[in-house]
């Protein structure tokens, strides 16, 4: 199945298949309780019972590491999903009927996009608060506004071709031509840009968590155990460097996935938003 | 114009939004929090009370004065606070963007040209890599490496005004950051130009390669280019939210992490609309460049 399909793209299926397999599997993998704190082990070195050393409160970094992938897995998922959806439906109500709809919902994306992406996500977890919910709510406020301009202009290129024609004249509903005819041509082009933008939305998540202002402790969190880390960096830099890893491998793979899908599938688009 | 309305709503329903009292944060002084009858008879007396819509108008109409109100905080102008945290951040950025340029123009340009050769693959890998890498943890990478273990640069900070030595790391931080997007953006758009029947035109007539490229097809590349460096600024004002909170560097993403653990809300409210307005100027300025350097544009408009 695999057979012709570049290494990069070989890759990142087996990293991303392994980090689903992790996931799923954590709590039989891990050798401790990922929240379990144990002052009188604190900051041991890695080696022997604790593979990856302990954190500041003495916990197990190694099982930290593991159950982070569950957290950011399901941030990308559901913010890339929730995203795409919303993005979907305005953008294509806006393609598909034009007119006074088309100008608001494209005007406010346009406002959306003024703010650099950060500066939008920081000032809605400023406003309402950081935690896992309005951390999500924070990246898809981001992320909508691409979508949205992606479907409506791919929705704008089948205007006028011959089977939405056929299919109006044949007095089908505004909805079926959408779901039948619309949806499916423009599915492609969104898979590609939802598959890139995983990494993405990964990458900020565990950025806003750095921040502080994410995912809140004890929860095992990359970004937030980066956070941890930081008093202890003169002393034992390894306590960033292992979550760091796992996020950049982590991005580095659901890239690689999306360059591969996009190359299959082909549409001429670049996501250039990054948090 | 009307953008500016809906940027403006935006940062104001969010400020509506937010959970806590302003009221109460105002009048909670050093003796603690006020009790619940003054903050009721403040509210009535300073129009909180007023409909949302109400107190939309009247914000805005100090807004466009140049009021941006004061710091719960600090109790000076919001303003104020904005604009002195925007030089460094500016000062950051433009070095940033020069570091990126430089590493990405090479790059990309190098990739293109030997397309599926060793060098653009190894290219491209790093390129990758540098989108993948968290930047505060390319931050940290390189704070342990020139700051702790080779102790050549000072770990974090600002310096004095006109010191260089802080602002090294942060600036190849920012800008590795950069190039790696730049270098991918260069390299497609450049691709594009060499596939262009008058490259192969140029070839024909017997011009070397170094010419056909740097004559030719960059001249052609450079116009996607010029939103490359705009859209540069943006990831790097992007990026300085992380870096400068890292680097302890005084600059306007610092200014907003600070304000967000405070509760400062007229200052991020500031920070937001501050930056908004920036973007959508560098975006104008961005449409002006094009206009000028393409000829077929001046033309169309001409007519």
């Amino acid at each position: 199945m695999l057979q012709g399909i570049d290494p990069g793209f070989r890759l990142s299926i087996f990293i991303i298949a392994a980090l689903f397999l992790l996931a799923i599997t954590a709590a039989w993998i891990a050798p401790h309780d990922p929240e379990n704190a144990q002052p009188q082990l604190r900051l041991k070195d890695p080696g022997g019972e604790y593979p990856l050393g302990t954190d500041h409160l003495g916990r197990c970094i190694f099982s930290r590491v593991v159950f982070g992938i569950r957290i950011s897995l399901f941030i990308g998922l559901v913010v890339v999903l929730l995203s795409a959806l919303i993005g979907t439906i305005l953008g294509g109500a806006a393609g598909y009927f034009g007119g006074v709809l088309d100008e608001v919902i494209m005007r406010v994306v346009d406002a959306f996009l003024s703010f650099p992406s950060i500066f939008l996500a920081l000032a809605v977890i400023g406003f309402l608060g950081s935690g896992l919910s309005n951390l999500m709510l924070s990246i898809i406020l981001v992320e909508w506004t691409g979508y949205a301009r992606l479907v409506r202009s791919e929705v704008l290129s089948l205007q006028g071709r011959e089977f939405l024609e056929a299919a109006k004249s044949l007095g089908a509903s505004d909805l079926y031509i959408m779901s039948r005819h619309i949806l499916p041509n423009i599915l492609p082009s969104v898979l590609v840009m939802a598959t890139l933008s995983v990494g993405y939305a990964i990458l900020g998540a565990a950025s806003l968590s750095f921040l502080g202002l994410g995912v809140q402790p004890p929860t095992p969190e990359w970004g937030s155990m980066m956070n941890d880390a930081r008093p202890f960096i003169r002393s034992h830099p390894l306590m960033m460097v292992f979550p760091g890893t796992a996020i950049t491998v982590t991005v580095l793979a659901f890239h690689l996935l999306g360059d591969g899908i996009r190359e299959k599938l082909n549409p001429r688009f670049e996501v250039d938003k990054q948090l | 114009m009307p953008i500016l309305l809906l940027v403006s709503i935006i940062a104001f329903s969010l400020f509506y939004l937010s959970p806590g009292d302003p009221a109460e944060i105002l009048l909670t002084g050093p003796q603690g929090p006020p009790d619940p009858a003054t903050v009721l008879e403040f509210r009535e007396r300073e129009g909180f009370n007023d409909p949302a819509a109400v107190l939309y108008l009247r914000w805005l109409s100090k807004v466009v004065q140049g009021d941006l109100g004061y710091s719960y905080v600090s109790g000076g102008k919001v303003l104020d606070a904005v604009l002195s945290s925007f030089h460094p951040t500016l000062r950051l950025a433009l070095i940033s963007l020069m570091i990126s340029l430089i590493i990405s123009f090479p790059l990309g340009i190098l990739s293109a040209v030997k397309q599926g050769s060793v060098i653009d693959g190894l290219g491209m890998t790093i390129s990758l890599l540098g989108v993948s890498v968290p930047n505060f943890w390319l931050a940290y990478l390189l704070i342990i490496l020139f700051a702790l273990k080779l102790d050549i640069l000072p770990v974090a900070g600002y310096g004095q005004e006109g010191d260089v030595e802080h602002l090294i790391l942060p600036a190849i931080t920012l800008g590795i950051s950069a190039a790696a997007v730049t270098s991918r953006m260069i390299r497609s758009s450049m691709l594009e130009a060499l596939e262009q029947d008058y490259i192969t035109a140029a070839r024909a007539r017997g011009l070397s390669e170094r010419m056909v490229v740097l004559r030719h097809a960059l001249r052609n590349a450079l116009l996607p280019v010029i939103t490359v460096v705009s859209l540069n600024f943006t990831y790097l004002l992007n990026g300085s939210a992380v870096v400068e909170t890292v680097f302890a560097w005084p600059g306007i993403g610092n200014l907003m992490t600070r304000s967000i653990f405070s509760r400062d809300y007229p200052v991020i409210l500031g920070c937001m609309l501050f930056l908004a307005m920036l973007t959508l100027a560098l975006n104008f300025l961005t449409d002006i460049c094009y206009y000028y350097l393409n000829p077929r544009l001046r033309h169309v408009a001409g007519n």
